[in-house]
């Protein structure tokens, strides 16, 4: 045991003189940024299973935009199982003259069979667990939607042509949705109101649900008869089937976290590999002089294991705790967002910061300190005599192998590993050509300045491969930052810049047709703006060409998502405006023709529709075919009402539907809706500005977390500066040495040093600029569609910001270059 | 050759060289360091290699430490025939015979003087390996400094800490490069007579590789190098008592 107890307190001193400080403040890095994430994702995750069992605030549901058959309700209570019906639907709330979009929920007794309801005595009060549900004319509001409107419990809300009072304030509900909640504020009230709000009316958006709950054996019975007996378009959704589904979002969302702290562990990496060169270059002496002595290849092979392994150990332990900490950080900033406490992290988690610690060390410091074993014992003879380079194929296979390990640990897919492996690798080689030209470019600038200026240029020339590195590093913290902060506001504004001032900021849904002429003419004595009534039905896809939807082998989601869900269908005899015709042709105004559609592109690519080609709609109960005649693309942001799928004239118009329109109503109108919702109760208010409003908080809080994420990453760049300055210590000290003998002040030689990392932050600041308004150009036009006008702060913000941060963290970690005598630095050589 | 010197109890041979050549590679092509070397170093006997820089002088010390192969001829140290080794073989010999000591030194700064001395006994798992090189140090005189590191040390101090190490393992033979190069006069005579009282005490063969005409004198007998081959010596050594 004498070499393991050798090979650590060999350790022990590296660490105390500071030797492997560097590196061991990299992997830090590494293992916090990527478990930091991994923490966050896995509570996520976790607090989705637990919740998976509430989620349907049942243990079978029973969904249909239909109203469901009472005869479901009578088998499962013949069954033994106890029931409980709910219908919800989107609607606004009046309060005064404000008003609000909310997500109406009517709830039957018995709700919910699952899980228990919370409520508080005041708004964002401590809720208790609640049994029952609002009585008649009662309703429990949830506190934004209380605190929006400005009222508090007690207050009388109008829900359509109904009043109810605020009893209580809604906290939780087991069926909210877990992790990201809904957009919209709930208002609970019983089912027994339900009419006298007069919302439901024929093709009005209702989403109605059965609940069922009972013992194990008699829930999968029932279930079993259920799949029999559902009426096609009704959905039975058990625990098993909910959960997966929220899951895989909030997989999604913790993949991509995840990625953007793989970025941060690639720079880490990075620096890792420049310290472990360091230390393995500084160690060659001992080396050579512990194998004069009689150590053997394998005696120096162990020792840099068992090093590697307790570096390892130590830092995953002390890095998963720091990362552990900043995942609060997360939490914390999405704490809106998020509903309840969260549950602490699996185990998994825990695994995450020893498989990173492992990863990078075996990928980048190990090559470096491999060399060591085949150090020439003649060494302590002749200092010029070097262990022979490792092959490339080493250098570079480890440390390709361990990224893709670590790559495919994190997305456990083989496509998407190759996918990301591809776009970093490119992403990289395309910031170290850039950084290639930009140190090129300072060479002929030498001339025209002063010594102590001269001096820092030359340095970043000389030393071209690192100041690459160091260029790439900051460049890609910063640029993901800009993007954020600055590029994101731009596209935001250009994009309402780009709408018209009077572009409908309200959707009305749900008007029957026969007060079509009425709602008209309401606007007209109101007045409002004239509008166009567009008729719109909904119905269910049953087949392309002969194939019915059952057999379509659809792969990507989207697809799915639209062949699946209830489809809105229209029909009209002109084209719309901000519809263009990309394919085929527009039917000809008032032919007698076949049935014909026009299809929305993006709609007719997922699914692989092509002109030619048949639909066939089941819309109440008949079942409509029609040729697809046109691809339309469709600008979606014009808020006017738009569809996926047109009908021609003469189709359609006998079936019953409703009519939706869309409005732009002043501030000082807005009382006029109060009206038109007394008027007509059924009809459905949507409120565009809040709705984008909270998108756009959801965004924000989001772009939060990410640049939080980030946060690492500029850390990383941090470290690879930190290692960068290491590595050449004793190259500066001597060449600081010379230039004082010489003459030089120490100010000038200050400011040698302060030129060099004020130019190195410059040039990483004006590659993030480009590299931010690059991907800001390419959203705007290739995305968002939208004229971009790139933002002259952003170059200001990321020259300034890269000089100050480079320039202020690399005179600190370079500051002993300057202060250390210069008798000593030339004693010790060059 | 010299070999008149020859002094000791036995007539056992420790070191030998046959035919030994060392070339390397250069932009010139092949270049010859050492061409043709024979000798043979019995136990006890000390030996001067001495000669003018780039004579061979260093390259010769490694191949007969075994610190580097040879291109041609064989070496045997203590009965091993060094060049059917391997390195890890190499060392094992080393690591049970071989001591060494250095110009520069050649201590390992992140130990103290202590751990120094240690060093060698680890590293060929000796037990008890505190204890030996606590009464070595205190030897050369360095009872005091037992935790210093290196850069706490005189540059004397620092060569007597590796004299302090080199016979910690009580080695066969001593390998010598300079030991005196980087000390002023009175300094490198006191190191040298440090050198030979342990040389003479333990009987271990002495190697030493230097400049240093005085020195040399001291050894029983001179090898010198001139362009890789070994010469017929100016003067013979006085044979030392």
């Amino acid at each position: 045991m004498a070499w393991l107890t050798l090979a650590l307190r060999n350790l022990l001193r590296d660490l105390k003189s500071g030797e492997l400080a560097v590196l061991l403040l990299a992997l830090l890095v590494a293992v916090a940024s990527l478990t930091a994430v991994g923490f966050f994702t896995s509570r996520i995750g976790r607090a989705v299973e637990q919740q998976a069992g509430e989620v349907l605030a049942a243990d079978l549901r029973l969904q249909s935009a239909r109203e469901i058959d009472a005869g479901y309700d009578r088998e499962a209570e013949r069954r033994g199982l106890r029931v409980a019906r709910l219908e919800s639907m989107p609607s606004v709330v009046f309060h005064g003259a404000e008003s609000s979009l909310v997500t109406l929920r009517a709830v039957g007794e018995g709700y919910p069979l699952r899980g228990r309801v919370r409520t508080a005595e005041r708004p964002f009060g401590t809720g208790v667990v609640t049994d029952g549900v609002p009585a008649p004319g009662e309703a429990w509001a949830d506190s934004r939607l209380i605190a929006k409107l400005g009222a508090d419990v007690g207050a009388e809300f109008t829900v359509g042509a109904h009043r109810v009072r605020v009893t209580r304030v809604l906290d939780y509900r087991p069926d909210q949705g877990s992790g990201f909640a809904d957009l919209s504020a709930t208002l609970m009230i019983n089912r027994a109101d339900l009419p006298a709000t007069q919302l439901v009316q024929p093709g009005s958006r209702v989403s109605r649900a059965v609940l069922f709950a009972g013992a194990p054996a008699d829930v999968d019975a029932f279930r079993a008869w259920l799949q029999q007996h559902k009426q096609r378009w009704e959905r039975v959704q058990s625990i098993a089937d909910a959960s997966p589904q929220i899951r895989s979002s909030a997989d999604r969302a913790g993949r991509f976290l995840s990625l953007a702290s793989l970025v941060s562990v690639l720079l880490s990496a990075i620096a890792v590999a420049m310290a472990a060169q360091r230390y393995a270059r500084r160690h060659l002496d001992v080396v050579a002089l512990m194998k004069c002595m009689g150590a053997s290849q394998r005696f120096v092979l162990t020792e840099t294991v068992v090093q590697l392994c307790v570096v390892g150990v130590a830092t995953a332990v002390i890095g998963t705790a720091l990362g552990y900490f900043a995942q609060s950080g997360i939490a914390w900033l999405l704490q809106d967002l998020l509903r309840g406490e969260l549950p602490p992290p699996s185990a998994d988690a825990f695994m995450l910061g020893v498989v990173t610690a492992v990863v990078v060390l075996v990928g980048f410091a190990l090559p470096p300190l491999l060399r060591l074993r085949r150090v020439p014992p003649a060494r302590v003879l002749r200092r010029d005599l070097e262990p022979p380079p490792l092959r490339y194929a080493v250098v570079y296979g480890l440390a390709i192998g361990a990224v893709l390990a670590l790559l495919y640990w994190l997305v456990r897919d083989p496509r998407l590993v190759g996918y990301v492996a591809g776009g970093l690798g490119a992403t990289f080689l395309l910031l170290a050509v850039a950084g290639w030209l930009l140190v090129r470019t300072l060479a002929p600038l030498r001339r025209g300045v002063g010594v102590a200026w001269r001096y820092g240029l030359a340095n970043i020339v000389r030393r071209g491969r690192d100041s690459i590195v160091q260029i790439v590093a900051f460049g890609l913290g910063l640029t993901v930052l800009l993007l954020l902060a600055l590029v994101r506001d731009d596209l935001l504004q250009d994009w309402r810049a780009s709408l018209p001032a009077d572009a409908p900021n309200y959707f009305m849904i749900n008007i029957r047709p026969e007060e079509g002429p009425a709602v008209e003419a309401f606007f007209a004595d109101s007045g409002l703006p004239s509008t166009e009534l567009v008729p719109m039905l909904r119905a269910r896809l049953v087949a392309i060409n002969d194939t019915t939807v059952d057999q379509l082998h659809l792969t990507s989601e989207r697809a799915n998502e639209f062949v699946e869900r209830e489809a809105n269908l229209t029909w009209s005899e002109a084209l719309g405006p901000g519809n263009r015709i990309v394919a085929g042709e527009w039917w000809p105004p008032g032919a007698n023709h076949d049935p014909q559609v026009s299809v929305e592109r993006e709609f007719a690519e997922s699914v692989g529709l092509k002109l030619g080609d048949t639909l066939s709609y089941d819309v109440a109960g008949e079942t409509v075919t029609a040729r697809v005649t046109s691809l339309r693309e469709v600008r979606w942001d014009t808020f006017k009402p738009n569809f996926f799928v047109v009908f021609s004239p003469g189709v359609l118009e006998n079936v019953t539907g409703t009519l939706i329109t869309s409005v732009h109503i002043e501030p000082d109108q807005r009382p006029a809706l109060v009206e038109l919702v007394r008027k007509f109760p059924e009809v459905t208010i949507i409120d565009i500005e809040a709705l984008l409003a909270q998108v756009r908080d959801v965004m924000d809080k989001a772009s939060l977390a990410v640049q939080y994420v980030f946060l690492f990453t500029l850390a990383a760049g941090l470290m690879v500066l930190l290692a960068a300055v290491q590595s050449t210590r004793e190259e500066r000290r001597y060449e600081s040495a010379m230039l004082r003998t010489l003459g030089a002040t120490r100010g000038v030689v200050f400011q040698g040093v302060a030129a060099e990392f004020l130019v190195l932050g410059a040039l990483a600041g004006l590659l993030a600029a480009a590299g931010a308004t690059g991907v800001g150009w390419v959203l705007a036009r290739r995305v968002f569609d939208l004229p971009y006008s790139p933002d002259p702060w952003v170059w200001v913000v990321g020259i300034l910001g890269g000089a100050l941060l480079v320039g202020v963290a690399g005179l600190l970690a370079a500051r002993s270059v300057v202060t250390h005598p210069p008798m000593q630095a030339l004693r010790a050589g060059g | 050759m010299t070999t008149n010197a020859a002094r000791g109890d036995g007539d056992d041979t420790v070191l030998a060289a046959r035919s030994i050549g060392k070339q390397v590679s250069s932009p010139e092509g092949r270049l010859a360091i050492l061409t043709d070397v024979s000798l043979e170093v019995r136990r006890g006997e000390s030996v001067a290699i001495v000669g003018a820089s780039g004579a061979g002088k260093s390259t010769l010390l490694a191949l007969l430490a075994g610190l580097d192969e040879p291109t041609a001829g064989s070496a045997w140290l203590a009965g091993h025939e060094l060049t059917a080794l391997d390195e890890d073989g190499r060392a094992a010999v080393r690591a049970r015979h071989v001591g060494f000591v250095f110009q520069s030194f050649h201590l390992v700064p992140s130990l103290t003087a202590l751990e120094n001395v240690m060093l060698p006994l680890e590293l060929a798992r000796r037990p008890d390996a505190r204890n030996a090189a606590r009464e070595v140090l205190g030897r050369v005189g360095l009872a005091e400094r037992l935790g210093h590191y290196p850069r706490q040390l005189s540059g004397g101090e620092q060569q007597r800490v590796a004299i302090a190490r080199a016979f910690v393992t009580d080695p066969d033979v001593l390998f010598a490069d300079e030991p005196t190069g980087n000390l002023d006069a009175a300094t490198g005579t006191k190191i040298m007579d440090l050198l030979f009282g342990f040389d003479g005490a333990r009987r271990t063969t002495l190697v030493l590789v230097t400049h240093d005409r005085s020195l040399a004198a001291r050894c029983h007998r001179e090898i010198r190098l001139d362009a890789g081959r070994i010469v017929p010596s100016s003067s013979s050594p006085a044979a030392a008592g």
